[in-house]
């Protein structure tokens, strides 16, 4: 039957960048076996070699056409969305290398097992159906679940992987069930195929309703909305540093991915019924996140605190629905991926195997003793803030402009007031590093070549994003148009 | 206004039924007899002799033994689970036959009507019987696990662990021949082999004997015979997950277990030697009798291998699973599948 | 007609699948579990699709619960009674669930569902399901079957991860 094959359009270009990635990650995998415990991190800049490689191509993959069956859609959505995972891949792999030499966790599975959580990312975006989305979403989740456990000997690993991986199960479950209502209600998994039948009947339907208000819970858990945040914290503070920074960046990500996709390009027709879900859950998560925050002693809880909170600004952008929310949302995932994890690699630089410099307090004085650490970490928490001139300020701005443009005054009024509460702690850093004694002249690790590199390029991304923002949002414009046409 | 040809036709199942269950039922009387009987002539020496001539009358009398015996249910035991087990190790084993092909089709004398010598012709023959065949592992973990014994518990955990482990090889030898007759319906598997003996799935060479050693060793720790009978090994176990019971719930076990043998008996021929096919063209045998032929020939060869061979260590067992069996099966399934394009 | 067994294995699944989570025992439970799975088997025949209910029975039934059963006995969970570990959490979930229940009770009874039938109807399945879901699966699923492959392999690898003592101490 050739002609049904035609209609398939098995066409393989749309997933070379896949393709690559899982060669890429096989080999290693393969390699595992031949290299000597000391040499792991050859495996990390081997990694880096192939993630780097899928970056262009994955630029490039840009073919609307739904093919393999409708499973896959790699249009510029998807690409833009592949090079922010690839992008936050290639700074967790590089900071991982020495802090697995440093906590002594000498294991080449964790190179791969990153590859395979990237891949699953892209699945996610570039997938047109339910069937798709949720392969991609396992695929991913099951490898962070290793990848949080993965200091097996530790007990805040454990258990936070042991949080993770149950309450993880959990959504998803919550989430096939809501796909599963959604499916009865269309008799397709297809995304488009549901929003035609959508927009056919327009009328109210209580059954898709209820499979939007579970898919929603399913999302809501992956991005740390705020009802179902409470594993993130947890789940954070057990993984491994760099795990901790790739799983708040591209995760996150991922996951606005794949509900921008399903609920604009799903669900279009009954708009009216999720945004007032997602105007709650936004606004929760945004007052949540900060106020938490600002009472933990740990950086990376604080991290984490601050992540739901970003979170909950990135929903507003999907709640206004319209192109330039969209686009705000895929422009601040990107500028979030390079301020988070240059907090995180700072982070990751700093802690020591013992746990010293987990706490705020052991970064007093750091300005003193490491000036151009203490720097980079100051420019990244304030863009975390959202102060100008830093690309945090930027992507607040786009968003919460696309908010009173959209008449959501409320809302942006809360999301404005949040960010106030949320400089306090991200100022407490700062005011620590800078404004305090060092108490212990002690050993303070050395900057190794990976960490400049990471600093280097995350500072710049953060900058030229925080003042010349207009290409990028372009970009997000123009990539985001074709679902609101 | 129920239709008469449909009362016929449930009237025969029923019939069927009744027949296969009956004979099931009966088949172990003289499988003991002759398991009993080939153990002692292996090992020179004349077996059952005492009870009836040749010792015929022994089966009835460990029968009667058994019905007789005292019912034990030990006081510490988990009693719901513990007199379930032996039901749950049972019914499968019967469940099972509803989906074996015997035969063809059979013109009844002087009525001349034409019935099917199967039950029913599934189209996932092949895959019921390998997972209804399987839940008979579930009368052994309960009932190791509710005598509340330790030599109970460790044999049903042993089965466990040996049936996960052979589980797989089986499914991809199963998988091979599904490959080779191209059909998931065991009376299709059997149909394709038909004609003479090069038809069948053993010899379809190279990968049919390869298929066939990796079904029967599977098979054979799947129904825990020798040499893979750890879950009721004497020297270490006692009498394994049935330690604690005696008298008709033990007998229940007893027949489970032949059952199996003849289950894998059947499949054996089934699968790979053509079923009821004659090997080479011999008139006025009905094929029926080719059938019983084979399967009566395997049970002989279990039985020879149990007085044979001696039993595996644990880690020996695990190793030929999951090292051997399965890398094994990988690589002729590649075989088979370049061979059948 | 067809709809007298479904009912009542959908009932009997029900209450088995209660008695999962109520019953203290671990492996009583698993137990249930069991017969939960079995029912779902038999639904699946219901639906034509007997190829379904014997890899459920295959693999849920034959393979995943007797490791389950096996990770009980090693663990030994299923002699002591497992502790109350609820702290005054049903007084919110159960109220919760009920709710919830009530509410998909009355859309399913009351609104009008309008399900449309998939392509896969009676006489497309009937006698040739398997040929069917395999034909779909290597065509229309391609992908997300292969991406499928791919997470078995990182299961099976993050077992080991975790599982596997450091040889090297």
């Amino acid at each position: 039957m050739p002609s049904a094959l035609n209609a398939l359009n098995l066409n393989f270009s749309t997933i070379w960048p896949e393709i690559i990635l899982t060669a890429v990650a096989i080999i290693i995998l393969v390699l595992d076996f031949f290299v000597k415990k000391e040499n792991k991190s050859i495996l990390g800049y081997l990694s880096v070699l192939g993630l780097l490689a899928v970056i262009p191509v994955a630029a490039m993959t840009v073919d609307p056409a739904p093919s393999f069956g409708g499973m896959v859609r790699a249009d510029g959505f998807s690409a833009f969305f592949n090079v922010i995972f690839l992008i936050s891949a290639v700074f967790t792999v590089l900071i991982s290398m020495d802090y697995m030499e440093k906590m002594n966790i000498q294991r080449g599975e964790y190179y791969y097992l990153t590859l395979f959580a990237t891949l699953g990312m892209m699945v996610m975006a570039s997938a047109n159906d339910f069937v798709n989305l949720y392969v991609g979403l396992e695929t991913m989740a099951i490898s962070f679940y290793v990848l949080v456990a993965i200091r097996v000997d530790n007990r805040k690993s454990v258990e936070g992987a042991l949080k993770y991986f149950v309450l993880g199960a959990l959504s998803s479950g919550i989430l096939l069930y809501g796909i599963a209502f959604a499916y009865g209600f269309s008799g397709t998994t297809s995304l488009t195929g549901i929003a035609s039948i959508g927009s056919r009947l327009s009328s109210q339907s209580p059954f898709l309703l209820l499979a939007l208000a579970l898919i929603i819970v399913g999302f809501g858990f992956k991005i740390a909305a705020f009802p179902f945040h409470s594993w993130s914290p947890d789940a954070y503070e057990g993984a491994p540093v760099p795990v901790a920074g790739f799983l708040s960046v591209g995760s996150k990500a991922a996951a606005f991915a794949v509900f921008v996709r399903v609920f604009v390009a799903a669900f279009p027709a009954f708009h009216g019924h999720w945004v007032d879900l997602l105007w709650i859950l936004s606004a929760a998560t945004m007052v949540y996140g900060s106020v938490v925050a600002i009472s933990q002693k740990n950086i990376v809880r604080m991290l984490a605190y601050s992540s739901i909170a970003h979170a909950g600004v990135m929903l507003m952008g999907l709640l206004v629905y319209n192109d330039i929310g969209s686009a705000g949302i895929l422009y601040y995932l990107l500028v979030y991926t390079f301020m988070n994890l240059g907090a995180f690699a700072v982070i990751t630089m700093f802690i020591r195997k013992d746990g010293r410099g987990s706490d705020l307090s052991d970064y007093r004085g750091l300005a003193a003793a490491r000036p151009l650490w203490a720097f980079f970490l100051a420019l990244f928490l304030l863009s975390l803030a959202g102060i100008p001139p830093t690309g945090g300020f930027t992507a607040k701005f786009f968003i919460l402009a696309a908010a009173i443009n959209a008449r959501y005054y409320w809302l942006a009024a809360i999301g404005v007031l949040s960010t106030v509460i949320a400089l306090f702690f991200y100022a407490k850093v700062i005011f620590y590093m800078y404004m305090n004694e060092r108490a212990d002249a002690e050993d303070l690790p050395v900057m190794g070549a990976t960490y400049s590199v990471v600093l280097i390029l995350t500072a710049i991304g953060t900058v030229i994003t925080g003042v010349y923002p207009a290409p990028f949002m372009d970009i997000a414009l123009k990539v985001i148009k074709p679902f609101f046409m | 206004m129920p239709d008469i040809s449909l009362i016929v036709a449930l009237a025969l199942m029923v019939i069927k039924v009744f027949i296969v269950t009956t004979i099931l039922f009966v088949l172990p009387l003289p499988l003991t007899y002759v398991e009993r009987k080939v153990a002692g002539h292996i090992q020179v020496r004349l077996g059952p002799w005492r009870v009836g001539p040749h010792g015929l009358l022994q089966p009835f009398a460990d029968m009667i033994k058994l019905i007789l015996k005292e019912d034990i249910v030990p006081d510490k035991a988990d009693k719901f689970l513990f007199k379930l087990a032996p039901l749950m190790a049972m019914l499968p084993a019967f469940v099972v036959y509803a989906a074996i092909p015997f035969g063809d089709k059979w013109t009844i004398p002087f009525i001349d009507r034409e019935v099917t010598l199967y039950i029913a012709d599934m189209n996932v023959g092949i895959l019921y019987v390998l997972a209804i065949s399987g839940l008979g592992i579930y009368g052994l973990i309960f009932g190791g696990w509710s005598s509340n014994s330790k030599y109970a518990l460790i044999g049903g955990l042993r089965s466990s662990a040996q049936m996960i482990s052979y589980e797989i090889a089986v499914s991809f030898s199963a998988i091979g021949v599904v490959l080779l007759s191209r059909s998931l319906s065991l009376l299709e598997i059997v149909k394709s082999q038909g004609g003479n003996l090069l038809h069948w799935n053993f010899f379809y060479l190279p990968v049919g004997p390869v298929w066939f050693a990796i079904f029967l060793i599977g098979s054979l720790a799947e129904i825990n015979r020798v040499p893979f009978d750890l879950p009721e090994d004497e020297g270490t176990l006692g009498a394994g997950f049935h330690t604690e019971y005696s008298g008709m719930r033990f007998a229940f076990f007893m027949l489970a277990e032949y059952l199996a043998l003849v289950t894998v008996s059947v499949m054996s021929v089934v699968l790979f030697f053509g079923g009821w096919n004659a090997p080479f063209n011999v008139p006025f045998v009905p094929p029926i009798l080719w059938f019983l032929g084979k399967v009566i020939l395997f049970i002989y060869f279990f039985m020879w291998v149990r007085f044979t061979l001696p039993r595996y260590r644990y880690d020996q067992l695990m190793t030929i699973g999951w090292k051997i069996l399965i890398p094994v099966s990988l690589v002729n399934l590649i075989i088979t599948g370049l061979m059948k394009i | 007609m067809e709809q007298i067994p479904f009912f009542i294995f959908a009932a009997i699944a029900v209450l088995s699948a209660i008695g999962v989570i109520s019953v203290k025992n671990a492996v009583h439970g698993a137990f249930y579990l069991m017969i939960t799975l079995l029912q779902v088997a038999a639904i699946f025949i219901l639906l034509r699709s007997p190829f379904l209910a014997a890899v459920q029975v295959f693999i849920y039934v034959g393979a995943v619960m007797v490791l389950f059963l096996f990770a009980v006995m090693v663990l030994d969970i299923g002699k002591e009674e497992l502790r109350e570990t609820f702290n005054q959490q049903g007084v919110i979930a159960i109220p919760a669930v009920l709710v919830m229940l009530a509410l998909i009770g009355y859309m399913i009874i009351g609104g009008k569902v309008l399900a449309p039938a998939g392509n896969l109807t009676d006489d497309v399945l009937i006698g040739n399901s398997t040929e069917v879901l395999g034909k779909e699966l290597y065509t229309k699923y391609l992908f997300p079957f292969e991406v499928v492959s791919i997470l078995l392999l990182i299961a099976l690898v993050g077992a080991i991860v975790l599982v596997m003592k450091d040889r090297k101490r």
